[in-house]
């Protein structure tokens, strides 16, 4: 056989598996994707250690496109990332119309009014929008819509994992330092919740009322401030911007261990994740953003990895299709956590185990060995079914 | 009568020595445990995070996929001595021996890339690029065809060993994890470890055949999680480790149900056979043993601590004492 025979054959060879494996690959298809962001001014936090990242969120969105590029490059599935960044006080609402009109998929990085704003939109029919950003609980409930998926887990699937570990070690009697803003009211209202959901009790409050910076006069203050809460086995922090927290630590009155969202706390991810093939996701991510990653930047490659885990199986861009293949039970993503990830058919939230970390190691995934249910053990973190008003889901 | 004079016969065959040899990820380090004894005999130095080992052919050198060096590892068995590294591009997590016992086909985890490195000229003879977290790696026995499987892609990719390209890519479960061709060549089985399956594909059209699904009463199905796998040598059963169900299931080849399911220790990742085929050596990374199985019973007999992690694992005929 001559080299030109050989090359011939090859070719044919080659042809053939492609008709005979994919017959999509004979059209290629085109996956618009839009990562919509609501900029927001960053609150002061007497710390200046650990600034917000520019980058959060969009750096798992891009790492997700290139994963979904490269199993696309074998099918003809084309993805393409499109960002909107809308300033602080912006027309969100215009923003999200004119690019609507492009992209079929959309990851919304904002608040929970965000998510609804873009959501009601007349534009937004017919598409499928992942919230990444917002943890809020109404959107899992009664302010749940049909063509919103939830990606990031609900603040009150974080309070239930970490709640469940307390549980676990029976470390049962709580106190709690709630901040000042809105946010520190929100995290607040899911520890109460989560404790007595899982038979835990806050024996004691106190709100976090300074105004100095205490950053030399910690050693001082902080014991006298913790001194008249009732004794306890751990001191809950709900301080959501990172202002006041770590200086909790190793500061109380009693010596005694801190969590919330500080010490030990709940996070859909954390850098300190490495097993189930975690590593392999950290590398690829601080490659590309020089970075760790963190809970929204997983929320967001998970919304685009699960677009892409649709496309690929359906062989389809059409996002009604995809939306009913997410919430089908054929429908399973690997989020690098140890199971399957799947979407809670009810609310659109994906259900996924949650980590509980310290700054330096893993603790534990949750669900905790041991807190059963009856459909599947991940339904013990967050809102379950008869919890949730969500009606949009039902037909 | 007959039965006994079988029973003798048994007794009195030469039992073939032999050794596992157990890669421990997380201790770098390789563990040689002695089929006879069932005890760990010999401890060696690796280099970062051990994964992937076979030998060659003669079993006079073994290839150790030291993933976070960077490099393929070739030992000489009988001194422990690592005689030098190969090429083997970022970060090798499993490989394998073509039927040439020459060259190597490795997946590159953190590359998307399978490389192609002879191991007499010790040079890398191509790259291939595959899906992200290329993993699970097999060749047909005929050497004409090597499978490498993608972890986040979910893909078997088919390479052409006569060019080093791609003509196929067929989709499978989430992650899959190990692949095998049987011993005649016309099925590849591919294991996917989040999908909780196994994929059967006729080799000629690499096409479907079928699906082996996983159940354990009282363990949640997406803890059964199928990752290694080892076809028995008469080619009627397979053992397939399920991962953190902590459990190992015997496969009927042919109707591809599940026949049995062995408990063994935390985690299993992969497994082993005695030269004589008896014995199954399966590593259990969480709980950092091997679990011993008789495969004629198929009842785990011996659990026997080893390193840290114990991921791979190998055999090594030895000469009777």
């Amino acid at each position: 056989m001559t080299r030109h025979d050989t090359m011939t054959a090859l070719c044919a060879a080659v042809l053939f598996c492609t008709c005979a494996q994919v017959q999509a690959q004979a059209a290629q298809i085109d996956i618009p994707i839009l990562y919509l962001r609501a900029e927001v001014d960053q609150p002061p936090v007497l710390s200046n250690l650990d600034p917000v990242p520019e980058d959060l969120g969009l750096a798992g969105a891009e790492v997700a496109l290139k994963d979904n590029q490269t199993t696309g490059g074998f099918l003809g599935h084309n993805y393409t990332l499109t960002v909107v960044s809308v300033e602080p006080g912006g027309d969100l609402a215009a923003a999200a119309r004119d690019a609507l009109g492009t992209a079929p998929f959309v990851l919304v990085d904002g608040t929970a009014a965000d998510v609804l704003t873009v959501a009601d939109l007349p534009e937004a029919t017919g598409k499928l929008i992942f919230n990444v950003a917002s943890g809020d609980a109404s959107l899992r409930s009664e302010n749940c819509r049909a063509n919103v998926l939830h990606t990031v887990p609900e603040e009150a699937a974080r309070t239930d994992a970490l709640m469940q570990v307390l549980q676990a070690k029976q470390w049962r009697n709580l106190a709690m330092i709630v901040g000042p803003k809105p946010a520190d009211q929100a995290f607040a209202e899911a520890l109460r919740r989560s404790a007595t959901k899982f038979g835990l009790t806050i024996g004691g409050e106190k709100a976090w009322t300074f105004d100095t910076d205490l950053r030399d006069s910690t050693m001082a203050e902080v014991p006298r401030f913790t001194q008249d809460l009732p004794d306890h086995d751990v001191l809950l922090v709900a301080d959501a911007t990172d202002d006041f927290g770590r200086y909790i630590l190793h500061n109380t009155w009693l010596p005694r261990p801190v969590a919330g969202t500080h010490g030990l706390h709940a996070e859909g991810w954390a850098s300190v994740i490495e097993a189930w093939g975690a590593v392999q996701l950290q590398n690829r991510f601080e490659d590309h953003a020089e970075r760790d990653m963190r809970g929204r930047d997983y929320a967001a490659w998970l919304a685009i990895r699960a677009v892409g885990e649709a496309v690929t199986r359906q062989n389809s861009a059409d996002p009604m299709a995809l939306r009913a293949y997410l919430l089908s039970d054929a429908f399973q993503q690997d989020g690098f956590k140890g199971r399957a990830l799947t979407f809670r058919q009810w609310n659109g939230q994906m259900r996924q185990p949650i980590a509980v970390v310290n700054d330096r190691a893993l603790v534990t995934m949750a669900p905790v060995e041991g807190f059963l249910h009856q459909r599947n053990e991940t339904d013990s973190l967050g809102l379950d079914q008869p919890e949730s008003q969500c009606t949009a889901f039902e037909g | 009568m007959t039965r006994l004079a079988l029973l003798l016969m048994t007794i009195a065959l030469p039992v073939q020595a032999g050794e596992i040899w157990v890669t421990n990820e997380k201790d770098d380090t390789v563990s040689v445990i002695d089929v006879d004894t069932l005890e760990v005999v010999k401890t060696y130095p690796t280099g970062e995070r051990p994964r992937g080992v076979t030998f060659s052919r003669d079993f006079s050198r073994l290839y150790i996929c030291a993933s976070d060096s960077d490099t393929v590892q070739v030992m000489d068995p009988n001194t422990g001595e690592i005689l030098h590294d190969l090429p083997s591009g970022e970060d090798p997590e499993q490989f394998v021996l073509a039927p040439d016992d020459r060259h190597l086909f490795i997946a590159n985890e953190d590359d998307a890339v399978t490389t192609v490195v002879d191991t007499q000229t010790r040079q890398v003879v191509a790259q291939i690029n595959v899906g992200i977290e290329p993993e699970g790696m097999a060749v047909s026995p005929d050497g004409k065809i090597a499978i490498t499987t993608s972890e986040t892609t979910n893909m078997a990719h088919w390479i052409d060993t006569a060019t080093n390209t791609l003509f196929a890519n067929t989709l499978v479960d989430s992650r899959p994890r190990h692949a095998e061709f049987t011993a005649d060549g016309t099925k590849l089985w591919v294991s996917s470890e989040i999908g909780g399956t196994i994929t059967v594909f006729n080799v000629a059209d690499q096409a479907e055949a079928g699906k082996v699904r996983f159940e354990i009463t009282g363990v949640s199905a997406d803890l059964v999680q199928p990752v290694g796998f080892k076809f028995n040598p008469e080619g009627t059963k397979a053992f397939v480790a399920l991962g953190p169900s902590n459990h190992v299931a015997v496969v009927d080849m042919a109707s591809l149900a599940v026949e049995k399911y062995i408990l063994v220790g935390r985690r299993v990742w992969h497994m082993a056979f005695s030269p004589d085929n008896s014995k199954l050596f399966t590593t259990n990374g969480v709980s950092g043993d091997v679990t011993v199985i008789d495969v004629a019973s198929e009842e785990a007999i011996k659990s026997i601590k080893v390193g840290r992690f114990p991921w791979g694992a190998a055999m090594r005929p030895t000469k009777s004492n």
